[in-house]
């Protein structure tokens, strides 16, 4: 595949769609789109196959560059991690169309054409190389989905969709200055290069300040997450299941590609802050979503909590933690799109998100009652899921960073278990009270189209990982060893054991992780 | 003594005078019958005169000892202002025919007005600066009074005439002082005699011709003229009011500023900055509350000049040349917008201007509703469409000469200045239909705003074109 433009391709081919979608009536933009998104998934299959996951080859690869907007340029490229993103960006696009079959009726091309030019941007983040293209990206889906929360969303659509766009507008303005002052101080606006660039210590801590307002915003991390109750909300299904499956994802892929390597004394100084907020986080959002009566609320905000466990495991500045971090970010894309999807199949039914209107849903839909338990024990860090896979890497590496963050953020899976049994019991369990939920039907066909395919990548990412993680293996190393100078000493003090017979292969298992972890203690 | 040389500099003007002229014979004579005729006319006087500028750029920097400049700044800014006075002249015909006032005095005096736009903009000194600024004013006061019939439009016109002349007087006062301190007129002259440090006297004329300019750009403080005349002018004129005398104004200021106060640069850079946030800041609040969308254009308009102010405080050639890139996608936006809202008719063709008839409009009109969101998300700097552009431009030129903190507080007042446009795109596109809609825009009015929208979504194509031709005209000044 070298020379051909794929990267390109899998952007032109929604972008084309998008266009195609504007000038066609309800039925075929469906079509169109789904078939878009879907050669969008083959494409990034391909991409998945082609990349080379040895290690020894280029860390950056697919590379494209093409100078033709003066300033910056159309630089392309991909390692493990933005790969990753994209393989979980064209795997829910195809679902989110899926799920908006039937629901939208009105103006079905341009809520297609938003979905596609949404696509294209999300590609777009993941693969720009040049810092403005970047930027660029980043910004622009502030437009598709602001129409599609203010066109298709809820009662209180109009509120929600300023909140959303104004809030993460104002945090990424800063970012943008930050990005000019780095743009002429290092004199290039490649990203590879910048990531090796060494800033002066002292203006770090301003530019890691402009871009953690950008990112933080968008993770969203407390206290600026109230955007995101509010956006779930009153998104449409699909909606909510893009914003939480990928966008969210956006904030920690700034962490892991420009606050953590291009600052990495301003991040370990400004850990604690990080910490800080994460283990409010974890603990606060996980509260408040054990109150919630609205479903999707309750979801938005055990995305919040999620999310700390994310900024915890990248700011553990080890190996574990980082690919915990990148684990729970995809495992999250998944779980938490499948859980909007689940609330989305029972609101098209009964129209409220109220828990108190279903209840004992198990006896009438048993087929939704096994896939959302499903995604709920997957959510909750159930090992066999995802989600475990990300929590305990993270959590393992912040153990080594500080035992007491680890201590406080590991009480967030008790209390996420908490949290979303109490759902699942409201919802599937107990007495059928209200006539109309227990009239509701099972899963259609397509329905279960929808859900299957994730619970099978959510089973496949919990019980081997590790076809995930080699992808991201060379790049985390690289970050780490980056990372390694400025990285803080750890309260926890591990020590290596004593050194293995070589003959003893059962003893393998045990001194393998013991060995990345040893690499920070000393 | 002329040199016959130095006509060759100011041919665009020569031949916009002797077309403007002949076109108001031609008006005299034929009466109200021939203004479609001298419409197309003046299209053309506009076309074969921006084809001149081309002789005037192989002429070189100065013409008439001085007196005029043949730059590529000067051809630069008279290209944007050429195009902008044209679109002006193109999208009138439709809104004055349902009044039946369409009349070829209105060509003739966008015509005049831009012969003095294009002296302002190639102004070597300061009485030449004066002369076209005021040739520009006086064929601006009538045309803000073109619907005679229309109080607003009356109105407009005189409250136009009385503060432009209070603003006219104080540039003037401003000049004379300067005269007297430094003991000339022309650019090059004040420049030689401030770079011995500026006396009070010299002070305080800076800050007269300052203010005046400000008034011409309207700028905060001087900015209260705008949505009256804005609101009360009849449509064309507002997006001629809107683009071109903005670009020549804003043109005039920058030459000024580096060439004849290049000098006391420190002195007007607080001053500029001043001025700047300010009218980033009151052009963003101010229009919150408005309901009128041409009032809304016009507080748009005040912070869209504050933001072009912030790459002339940088001071530096990527500074005047990120200001004029900004002028160059600002007229763009701005043309397109005024478009879009010359198409706000209700059912009968009549001509609606509140906001509020805007609700719904993407169901009944989808392609105009695309188009004016477009521009709304433009003006608001969101990319990836022109408009963010063009604030990339001015805020990466402020960082790049040190003024960060000017950056980061003027680009998030851009914030706020970004809700009053996504209140627009709410309206079209949220809210439920309230009144009927003209079924069908003029064809004219639809290719410019086409064109204007695919500029908008493309422009970054235009990148390279786009910065070579600002940094040149930016170098000529230096």
């Amino acid at each position: 595949m070298d020379g051909f433009p794929i990267l390109s391709l899998m952007m032109a081919v929604p972008m084309a769609g998008a266009i195609a979608c504007l000038f066609v009536g309800a039925n075929s933009a469906r079509w169109i789109a789904l078939i878009a998104t879907l050669v969008d998934f083959v494409l990034g299959m391909a991409l998945w196959a082609n990349f080379d996951q040895s290690g020894s080859g280029a860390q950056w690869q697919f590379q494209e560059y093409a100078p033709i907007f003066g300033k910056f340029a159309w630089a392309l490229g991909i390692d493990g991690i933005a790969l990753m993103l994209i393989a979980l960006t064209v795997f829910m696009m195809p679902i989110c169309i899926g799920a908006s079959w039937n629901a939208i009726n009105k103006r079905v091309g341009e809520y297609m054409a938003a979905f596609l030019f949404m696509e294209v941007l999300m590609i777009g983040v993941f693969t720009a190389q040049d810092l403005y293209l970047f930027y660029i990206m980043f910004e622009a889906g502030l437009i598709p989905m602001y129409l599609i929360i203010g066109i298709w969303g809820g009662a209180d659509r109009i509120y929600a969709s300023y909140k959303f766009f104004l809030y993460t507008l104002l945090g990424s303005v800063l970012m943008l200055i930050a990005m000019m002052w780095m743009v002429h101080e290092a004199g290039t606006t490649e990203i590879p290069v910048l990531m090796a660039y060494n800033f002066d210590p002292h203006v770090q801590t301003w530019l890691f300040l402009a871009f953690f307002a950008s990112f933080a915003v968008k993770m969203p991390m407390w206290p600026v997450h109230t955007w995101l109750p509010d956006a779930h909300v009153q998104a449409p299904t699909a909606g909510s299941v893009i914003l939480a499956g990928v966008l969210l994802k956006m904030g920690g892929y700034g962490f892991i590609r420009f606050s953590l390597p291009m600052f990495p004394e301003a991040s370990a100084s400004l850990a604690p802050l990080v910490w800080g907020l994460s283990m409010v986080a974890v603990v606060y959002t996980s509260l408040v979503a054990l109150v919630q009566s609205d479903m999707k609320k309750l979801i938005a905000y055990s995305s919040v909590a999620h999310m700390a466990i994310v900024t915890v495991g990248l700011f553990a500045f080890n190996q574990a933690g980082i690919e915990g971090a990148m684990m729970v970010m995809l495992g999250h894309g998944l779980v938490a799109g499948a859980l909007f999807l689940c609330v989305g199949v029972i609101y098209d039914r009964l129209h409220t998100r109220e828990i108190a209107r279903y209840g004992g849903l198990s006896i009438n839909m048993p087929r939704y009652a096994v896939l959302f338990l499903f995604f709920t024990m997957a959510s909750v860090g159930l090992p066999g899921t995802s989600n475990f896979v990300g929590e305990f890497l993270a959590l393992m590496g912040i153990y080594q960073a500080s035992t007491w963050v680890a201590l406080v953020c590991t009480t967030g899976i008790i209390l996420g278990a908490a949290y979303m049994l109490y759902l699942y019991r409201r919802i599937c369990y107990g007495e059928q009270v209200n006539a109309d939920a227990a009239a509701m039907p099972d899963l259609s066909g397509r329905e279960i189209w929808l859900l299957a395919p994730i619970a099978a990548v959510v089973l496949w990412m919990g019980v081997y990982p590790e076809s995930f993680l080699k992808p991201m293996r060379p790049d985390i190393r690289a970050l780490e060893a980056r990372l390694a100078p400025a990285a803080p000493e750890g309260d926890s003090k591990i020590k290596m054991g004593a050194p293995k017979p070589a003959g003893e292969a059962h003893h393998e298992e045990v001194s393998a992780p013991s060995h990345s972890a040893s690499g920070e203690a000393h | 003594m002329i040199d016959s040389a130095s006509l060759l500099a100011v041919l665009p003007e020569l031949i916009l005078t002797a077309g403007g002229l002949i076109l108001m014979l031609v008006a005299a004579f034929g009466g109200d019958g021939t203004a479609r005729l001298v419409n197309t006319l003046s299209v053309l006087t506009l076309i074969v005169a921006a084809v001149a500028l081309s002789c005037s750029l192989a002429h070189g920097p100065d013409a008439f000892d001085g007196l005029v400049r043949a730059d590529a700044f000067s051809v630069y800014a008279k290209a944007l202002i050429y195009a902008a006075a044209a679109a002006a002249i193109l999208l009138a015909p439709r809104f004055f025919s349902t009044d039946s006032a369409l009349r070829p005095e209105y060509p003739i005096l966008i015509l005049f007005a831009a012969i003095g736009m294009g002296m302002m903009v190639s102004a070597g000194d300061m009485l030449t600066l004066y002369v076209g600024l005021e040739m520009n004013s006086l064929a601006s006061y009538v045309l803000a009074s073109f619907m005679r019939q229309d109080g607003r439009s009356s109105e407009a016109g005189l409250k136009y005439f009385v503060l432009g002349s209070l603003a006219s007087g104080i540039l003037l006062y401003g000049i004379s002082l300067l005269y007297g301190f430094t003991g000339s007129t022309a650019f090059d002259g004040i420049a030689v005699a401030l770079g011995d440090g500026v006396g009070k006297g010299e002070l305080f004329g800076l800050v007269f011709v300052l203010a005046g300019l400000a008034f011409k750009i309207s700028a905060v403080p001087f900015h209260m003229w705008t949505p009256d005349v804005y609101e009360g002018a009849p449509t064309p004129v507002t997006t001629f009011f809107a683009s071109a005398p903005k670009v020549a104004a804003m043109g005039l200021t920058v030459r000024v500023a580096i060439e004849a106060l290049g000098p006391a640069g420190l002195d007007w850079q607080q001053i500029v900055i001043f001025v700047a946030l300010a009218s980033i800041l009151f052009g963003a609040v101010a229009a919150i509350g408005q309901t009128n969308i041409k009032r809304l254009m016009a507080y748009s308009s005040i912070n869209n000049v504050g933001f072009a102010l912030i790459g002339l405080a940088a001071g530096t050639p990527a500074g005047v040349a990120a200001t004029m890139s900004y002028m160059a996608i600002y007229v763009v936006m701005t043309i397109g917008a005024f478009a879009c809202i010359l198409q706000m008719r209700d059912a009968d063709g009549q001509p609606v201007e509140t906001i509020a008839s805007l609700a719904g409009l993407s169901q009944s009109r989808k392609g105009l509703a695309a188009a004016f969101a477009i521009f709304m998300f433009s003006m608001a700097g969101i990319p990836p469409l022109f408009g963010f552009w063009a604030k990339f431009l001015v805020f990466d030129a402020a960082v790049a000469s040190g003024l960060t903190a000017l950056a980061a507080f003027g680009i998030a007042a851009s914030v706020i200045g970004a809700f009053y446009y996504l209140k627009i795109i709410k309206t079209i596109y949220f809210d439920e239909p309230t009144g009927a809609y003209e079924a069908k825009g003029g064809a004219v009015e639809n290719v410019i705003l086409t064109a204007c929208a695919v500029v908008i979504v493309l422009g970054y194509l235009l990148n390279p074109v786009l910065d070579q031709a600002s940094a040149a005209a930016a170098a000529s000044l230096f």
